[in-house]
């Protein structure tokens, strides 16, 4: 039975690692913009790269 | 005339303005204007093209912005160093709220500014706050570089003289986050240790050491929160009672108190397991409701003052020099230059010969009022037509415009509009019932098993802790923001949408409110015009700077020009040209008396003057005249219509009665229309509705409705730009939307009706859960199963319950 006190240490040992990640989350402002790292996460990082996509586009009249 | 050959429309590669005047090519590629094309040549050398495959048409047109701005006012250290977040040797901070970022693109291009300024270390854009955060080397580059960068490639920054004030900061919010983190860790973790509890498994002798073990360690993760989390309800709770009052804080701190006493008590003396599970659970709901309640339109800002309106720096002109100098720092006596389209932001004596200055932001008024040499401008007034220079007779805070919000009723409007909601009213009603259920049940007990009566006190205290009660209210009108948003209405606060619900006057402004400010139509009576003729008129009206000679200019767009022979103008009063031998003159009634003697026609017959009229007569024949009348906002007319059946409904305007006669149907006669009004005019009327205990709601758009939307119950502020100005209010609403206000009024009262059903639902479980406390039989497993239930259900009823009825009345429910 005694593996049980460790079980408990080790598993509010982890939850409080949880916990702490989530403290520095918060504090790094993760939080206070939720939308914008959606929109980056699709760019290319190389600047450099071109499309091919023609750029020169006529609207629907 | 010639008719034009059809040609394919080309659309300008950096904005997608249709290519009407000039079409430029560059890199085999059409620009609207001179500015596009610069814009893609200083990206495409910076290999920076990427931005035009991420979007179509993603930039701006540049060639709306007329003159190119100074910034040299940037320059000055004491306005760089406000600007900046933060300053040292070599490296620096700025935020820039730009207005025109819209999209994808626009993200990544300021995300790169690295690749156009070496001095820019990083930028980071926040989409929905349109900022971007600029990390920078002030040894490389400086402020004035970055915002003429920006400017360049059409991002210019809103420097206003409010960002030279204190910064905001973001830790509230940050705040509720941690403690929402802190209270679902440990109820997460108290779940874990009650569970032998649930399942009733001591029978064991080595259970008691784990009893003592769990027990430990379930009042370690509590304590932090009911410190750290639950703190804001303990410390409103105690802030309303010494005040006398009870709001709902008191009766859930009642609960919290008397879980965490119980729990504690019953641990120490070995009676029983607790319900520090219940009482965590508990606060972790509480807190998702606040943080769903705290959800704001981050780009929106309603609390603006006169301090958004104003630039930041003008010009002025020292010993026949300009010199570029923060407004702040004008003083008495001045001497300053203000161009067309920009603001004059003090009161001053003008001393150009004469111009026009664009009140409508103030008064409503539409057309630009003609100001002569030595007469007083006022601050807020655009100047329209040429440059104008002035004396400053006053000084910034003292200034016609900025004193509106030092009058007394203006601060005290503020302070007043206090909304108490439904659930703060029945709280007193609530407290009372609970304690006295606690008190009687307790006495009862105390003659059948002396024993257990204070299990019993205590056991109704806990199960009839408002948690559903106090969650059905943020997650109703929560939700019903959201609604309202996405149907183009934005509230402040989720409290002002009960503000809402119990409109029973409507308000309107009219300029820029029923009408749209920036559209007005021209209307010619008199003889038909000849497309020569309007040609002629088209070609002379647009040499001159007067307002609406410009309009009428714009208001034949698909006329072609003639060659003017000869051509003059009486500033102010009309213009005469001549073109083939024929003469034209536009103009006021005397002018054309004037300039052509031996006029033919019935000039004086016309009606009398209200509002502007352009008289045109040509080859000496009398035509006719132009009239300007603002338009409607499309679909408004049906809306009060509609509003009518239900509401009663005032107009306050700022502009003269001449459309008087048009609106009277729609507003039940002239008695219910004002003309004319002042700010302080509109604070008063909608004060004294007030006085009689009437809900008001104004509708308006300009500074000098101001006041009145201050003062009202529910002041909304008509927007056609989100980005663009609006004075203080409690809700903004896109000018598109405004027809379907009356939509919105009803699902706001929907909405406080399913708060009620939800109350309902909440008592029921109240009463189910005292049958229980009562009788004895508050298990710790029968609390810790029927107070998430209850919240949960509540949570669910309510969400919806909003978007159902959202949908049967027609409202857009996803984004």
């Amino acid at each position: 039975m005694g593996v049980i006190f460790f079980l408990i240490a080790f598993s509010l040992t982890v939850a409080l690692i949880f916990l702490g990640a989530f403290f520095w989350a918060v504090k790094s402002g993760q939080f206070d913009d939720s939308y914008t790292p959606s929109v980056r996460v699709l760019f290319d990082n190389e600047i450099s790269h071109k499309k091919n996509k023609p750029l020169t586009k006529k609207r629907d009249a | 005339m010639a008719t034009q050959p059809v040609i394919e429309k080309t659309f300008c590669t950096h904005c997608g303005e249709q290519c009407d005047e000039e079409e430029i090519l560059f890199d085999d590629k059409a620009f609207c204007c001179e500015g596009c094309k610069t814009v893609y040549q200083l990206l495409s050398e910076h290999d920076l093209c990427t931005y035009y495959a991420l979007d179509d048409f993603p930039g701006k047109t540049i060639s709306s912005t007329i003159e190119r701005k100074r910034f040299d006012y940037l320059a000055n250290p004491e306005i760089e160093h406000k600007l900046v977040d933060f300053f040292t040797e070599n490296k620096a901070s700025i935020t820039f709220l730009i207005p025109s970022i819209h999209c994808t693109s626009c993200v990544w291009l300021l995300e790169n500014l690295q690749s156009l300024d070496g001095g820019v270390n990083q930028s980071t854009v926040n989409f929905l706050k349109r900022k971007v955060t600029i990390l920078f080397n002030p040894a490389k580059t400086s402020v004035r570089n970055i915002v003429e960068l920006l400017t360049t490639i059409g991002y210019e920054p809103d420097l206003k003289l409010e960002h030279l004030g204190e910064k905001k900061t973001t830790k509230i919010s940050r705040k509720l986050w941690l403690k929402l983190g802190v209270a679902g860790f440990s109820f997460g973790n108290i779940m874990l240790f009650s569970f032998p509890e649930y399942l009733n498994m001591s029978t064991s002798d080595s259970v008691d050491t784990f009893k003592i073990l769990f027990g430990t360690l379930n009042i370690t993760l509590a304590l932090p929160v009911l410190l750290y989390s639950a703190s804001d309800y303990l410390k409103s709770a105690w802030a309303s009672v010494s005040q006398k009052g009870i709001n709902l804080d008191v009766p859930i701190s009642i609960g919290i108190l008397a879980l965490f006493g119980r729990s504690l008590y019953e641990i120490l003396s070995g009676t029983g397991a607790g319900y520090f599970d219940s009482f965590t659970g508990f606060i972790f709901f509480l807190l998702i409701g606040k943080v769903v309640q705290k959800k704001t339109f981050d780009r929106l800002s309603f609390d603006r003052d006169y301090k958004s309106y104003l630039p930041i720096s003008v010009m002025r002109i020292t010993d026949g020099a300009e010199v570029s100098t923060p407004v702040t720092n004008l003083e008495i006596g001045d001497s300053i230059l203000i161009r067309n389209q920009e603001l004059i932001p003090v009161d001053s004596l003008l001393s150009s010969k004469e111009a026009y200055i664009d009140y409508s932001f103030i008064t409503g008024e539409v057309e630009p009022v003609k100001v002569s040499k030595g007469e007083v401008v006022f601050a807020g007034g655009k100047v329209s037509g040429s440059n104008a220079e002035m004396i400053v007779t006053k000084n910034v805070e003292h200034s016609y415009l900025t004193q509106l919000w030092e009058n007394e009723a203006f601060s005290s409007a503020s302070e007043e509009k206090v909304v108490t909601n439904f659930a703060d009213r029945i709280s007193p009603i609530f407290t009372f019932t609970v304690i006295t259920i606690a008190i009687i049940s307790c006495i009862v007990w105390l003659n059948i098993d002396p024993t257990r009566a204070f299990t019993i006190f205590t056991a109704v205290l806990i199960v009839a802790c408002p948690c559903a009660l106090a969650l059905s209210t943020p997650f109703t009108l929560g939700s019903a923001v959201n609604i309202l948003s996405l149907n183009g209405l934005y509230s402040k606060s989720t409290q002002v949408v009960e503000s809402l619900s119990k409109t029973d006057i409507i308000v309107f402004d009219k300029t820029g409110t029923i009408t749209e400010s920036s559209k007005s139509t021209l209307v010619f009576k008199g003889n038909k015009l000849s497309d020569d003729e309007k040609s002629f008129i088209k070609s002379a009206c647009r040499v001159s700077l007067h307002p609406l000679s410009k309009k009428i200019a714009t208001n034949y767009p698909n006329l072609s020009l003639v060659d003017i022979d000869d051509y003059y103008e009486i500033t102010g009063k009309g213009i005469f040209a001549t073109f083939n031998g024929d003469s034209l003159c536009v103009g006021s009634k005397t002018f054309l008396l004037e300039q052509c003697p031996n006029l033919v026609g019935n000039i004086e017959s016309s009606e009398q003057e209200l509002g502007s009229q352009v008289h045109i007569a040509i080859a000496n024949q009398y035509k006719g005249y132009f009239e300007f009348k603002s338009e409607f906002r499309a679909g408004v007319d049906e809306l009060l219509v509609r509003l009518k059946k239900h509401f009663q409904l005032f107009l306050l305007s700022g502009d003269n009665e001449k459309e008087g006669k048009e609106l009277s149907s729609f507003f039940g006669g002239s008695e219910n229309m004002s003309f004319n009004q002042t700010p302080q005019d509109k604070l008063d009327f909608i004060k004294a509705l007030k006085d009689k205990n009437q809900s008001v709601t104004m509708i308006g758009d300009g500074l000098n409705d101001a006041g009145a939307l201050m003062y009202s119950d529910f002041g909304v502020a008509i927007s056609d730009d989100m980005s663009s100005f609006s004075p203080a209010c409690d809700a903004i609403i896109e000018g598109n939307k405004l027809k379907e206000f009356d939509r919105l009024i009803d699902f706001s009262k929907t909405s406080i009706r399913i708060i009620l059903a939800s109350f309902g639902l909440s008592l029921v479980y109240n009463i189910t859960g005292l049958a229980f406390a009562v009788t004895g039989n508050l298990s710790p497993l029968v609390a810790a199963i029927l107070m998430p239930l209850s919240s949960i259900s509540v949570m669910v009823f309510t969400t919806l319950a909003t978007r159902i009825m959202a949908k049967k009345r027609g409202l857009k429910i996803w984004a």
